[in-house]
């Protein structure tokens, strides 16, 4: 059969890794709507899950050593079909996004069975593995206008998941609609930027549209093609004039929702940011590095500190951690702007570590909430006593959080200051370490709260079972373990950051 | 609207005529305008123009929600199905070639078509069910309030 199809040769498993990865949970998805079972519905979200991880871990370790994978959907050769492509830089993603959506399920189990009512779970779960598929064919794609319609895929998911939170909070509705509104508006400037990049160019695989700017030079409609896909993914980004929706969503949206977004979907939004910088438009091209030093550089800086000075004076817990991430996004901003390698490698790294931080965070915030009913500091004061265990480990991540040596979070900023050294700004690294100073502060008002101030009269807080302190404590060992096996993320960070600043290699 | 006589003859008449067409431009998409797209939505028109005529009941009764539930997913799995297909016949996810390994071109038409057909599911499911969400919302006031 085989031999009388010319130009096909059979393919194995191995070679459908790059799609399987995506088609995995987009399958899982409609399957537990049709079979409509609240008991299977978890169970499949998992598995779905924990295959699209191993795929994902396979596919790193294919990629790790600076090698492509192409996968032609449809079999139509790219430029013209559309194009998978691994390399180390999204394989990276791919396991992040992965691996966060499998240890947050299990947490999910418990939290959402309280916090969402039982007739809407099979739908929850379906739009949980949407979302996981829409990240992941964003971060696996090749094609330009592909990123834009997996992005959407994500996005429509992610406003559903954010007002799931509706039945603890009805501001949840808000939030949600808020971020509606600015994520298509960041979606449609994408657009309009993707848009102009094929006027300009006539083609919507990023390889050709690399090749093609490098060919002709950069003219007026690149330049603005530049500018509306950095605005518009700075709005997904949630980069700092922009980020207005995020502490809206983070705080109101259920608790894993809340731990899974904050790990992934920015981090995926930073990464097309990346892939659109360096492999497409070139750090040669001068419009980008203006655009970097003196726009972007500015608002991270900024953002690092005002976002951590509101997250000082929050009341409620999970609305500070929504102002810190702002303000570590502000950190991976400042890595891409400074333009070179060991400051590509600090964000990406910074992309990783701040995931699993994050993670541990609002994974421990939800668990407060799931005992004590609310995230305000005057809620969850002494539950450190009643909860040790969760506790402790938001005590992990909060270190991580501000950069304590030995924790993951301090790799990152260790290697953005070993950036801004090697480009001689010193005032930019003596910035980092103080506004790592005010992360001080907001971190010690936690613990603070947790454990110094007296607990209300009358609260019956239990440490929470092992569905959700296993999740928890297996992200709060991340942070340990890799803030002390720093080969592991630096050698892949390094590894996607040579693949990002040396563009696509001719594979085809 | 049970005093509109005439529309609900006509509705009735033209329910079926708007089925019949539907299918037309479902299956004969690749030869005319049309396809899922235009056809789950045409198909969908069928439905909710009964729903209007005949009350929101009526058309439950005929196609009910949790079916339209179920449409929404079976739709998107014939698609990613026929995709799945493909990679068993050792070719590229959704390389319709696989239907007719000695005649690609055949395989290809084939594999639109049913692809096509998973798209209309999807799309009269989707038309449908936003149709039922606003028209199941309880109406904030009466007419006779105004």
């Amino acid at each position: 059969m085989a031999s009388e199809t010319t130009h096909h040769v059979a393919m194995t498993l191995a070679d459908h890794l790059p799609v399987l990865q995506v088609l995995v949970p987009f399958v899982a998805a409609p399957l537990v709507v049709l079979l409509g079972s609240r008991k299977l519905a978890w169970p499949l979200a998992f598995a779905a899950s924990a295959v699209a991880f191993v795929i994902s871990v396979l596919l790193l370790m294919r990629v790790i050593d600076g090698s492509v994978i192409s996968y032609h959907i449809g079999g139509w050769a790219p430029p013209l079909g559309i194009e998978y492509r691994i390399d180390a830089a999204n394989a990276f993603v791919l396991m992040l996004v992965t691996g966060i959506s499998t240890i947050v399920l299990p947490y999910a189990r418990e939290s959402i069975a309280q916090e969402v009512p039982q007739r809407h779970h099979t739908l929850f779960y379906a739009c949980y593995l949407l979302c996981v598929t829409g990240l992941l064919g964003v971060a696996a794609t090749g094609d330009a206008f592909n990123v834009f319609v997996f992005l959407e895929i994500s996005s429509l998911s992610t406003y559903v998941l954010i007002a799931q939170g509706s039945y603890r909070d009805r501001r949840a509705l808000t939030a949600a609609y808020d971020y509606l509104i600015m994520g298509t508006i960041g979606a449609t400037f994408f657009v309009i930027g993707l848009g102009l990049l094929y006027m300009a160019t006539g083609t919507l695989n990023m390889a050709d549209i690399a090749a093609r700017i490098a060919d002709q030079g950069s003219n007026r409609t690149i330049h603005a093609a530049f500018a509306f896909i950095v605005v518009g993914m700075g709005l997904k980004v949630a980069v700092y004039p922009v980020h207005a929706w995020l502490p809206n969503a983070y705080t109101y949206a259920p608790s894993a929702v809340t731990a899974f977004l904050a790990a992934t979907a920015t981090k995926v939004a930073v990464y097309v940011m990346l892939r659109f910088m360096f492999s497409i438009f070139k750090p040669s091209f001068d419009f980008e590095v203006e655009t970097l030093e003196l726009i972007i550089l500015p608002f991270a800086i900024i953002a690092m500190f005002a976002a951590s000075f509101i997250a000082v004076f929050q009341t409620d817990l999970k609305r500070m951690l929504a102002y810190s991430s702002v303000a570590q996004i502000g950190y991976i901003l400042l890595g891409i702007a400074f333009l070179s390698e060991t400051g590509l490698t600090a964000a990406i790294v910074h992309l990783f570590n701040h995931g699993i931080t994050k993670a541990v965070l609002f994974m421990g915030v939800g668990a407060l909430v799931y005992r004590s009913g609310g995230s305000f500091y005057d809620r969850v004061c002494g539950l450190g006593r009643s909860m040790p265990w969760t506790s402790a480990a938001m005590v992990i991540g909060g270190l991580s959080l501000i950069g304590v040596p030995g924790t993951a979070g301090f790799v990152s900023k260790w290697v953005l200051v070993q950036a801004a050294l090697e480009k001689g700004w010193w005032p930019v690294a003596i910035l980092i370490v103080l506004s790592s100073l005010l992360a001080v502060i907001y971190v010690w008002r936690m613990v603070e709260a947790l454990y110094l101030a007296p607990a209300p009269e009358g609260r019956q807080a239990t440490e929470i079972n092992a569905w959700m302190l296993g999740p928890i404590w297996i992200m709060a060992l991340a942070c340990i373990y890799f803030g002390l096996a720093t080969d592991v993320t630096l050698t892949s960070a390094q590894s996607a950051a040579q693949g990002l600043l040396g563009g696509f290699t001719e594979l085809h | 609207m049970r005093h509109h006589l005439i529309l609900r003859v006509i509705t009735k008449l033209l329910v079926g005529t708007i089925v019949l067409f539907a299918f037309y431009v479902q299956f004969h998409g690749d030869f005319s305008p049309g396809g899922g797209f235009q056809a789950g939505v045409i198909m969908a028109v069928a439905f909710i123009i009964y729903g209007i005529v005949f009350g929101l009941e009526k058309v439950q009764q005929v196609f009910p929600p949790w079916l339209v539930h179920k449409m929404l997913a079976l739709g998107v799995l014939i698609y990613a199905a026929t995709g799945i297909v493909s990679l068993f016949g050792g070719m590229h996810y959704l390389d319709y070639g696989v239907f007719s390994p000695h005649h690609p071109e055949h395989g290809q038409h084939w594999g639109i078509l049913i692809v096509e057909f998973g798209v209309g599911v999807t799309v009269t499911g989707v038309m449908v069910a936003v149709y039922y969400a606003f028209a199941s919302r309880p109406p904030r006031m009466s007419d006779e309030e105004w």
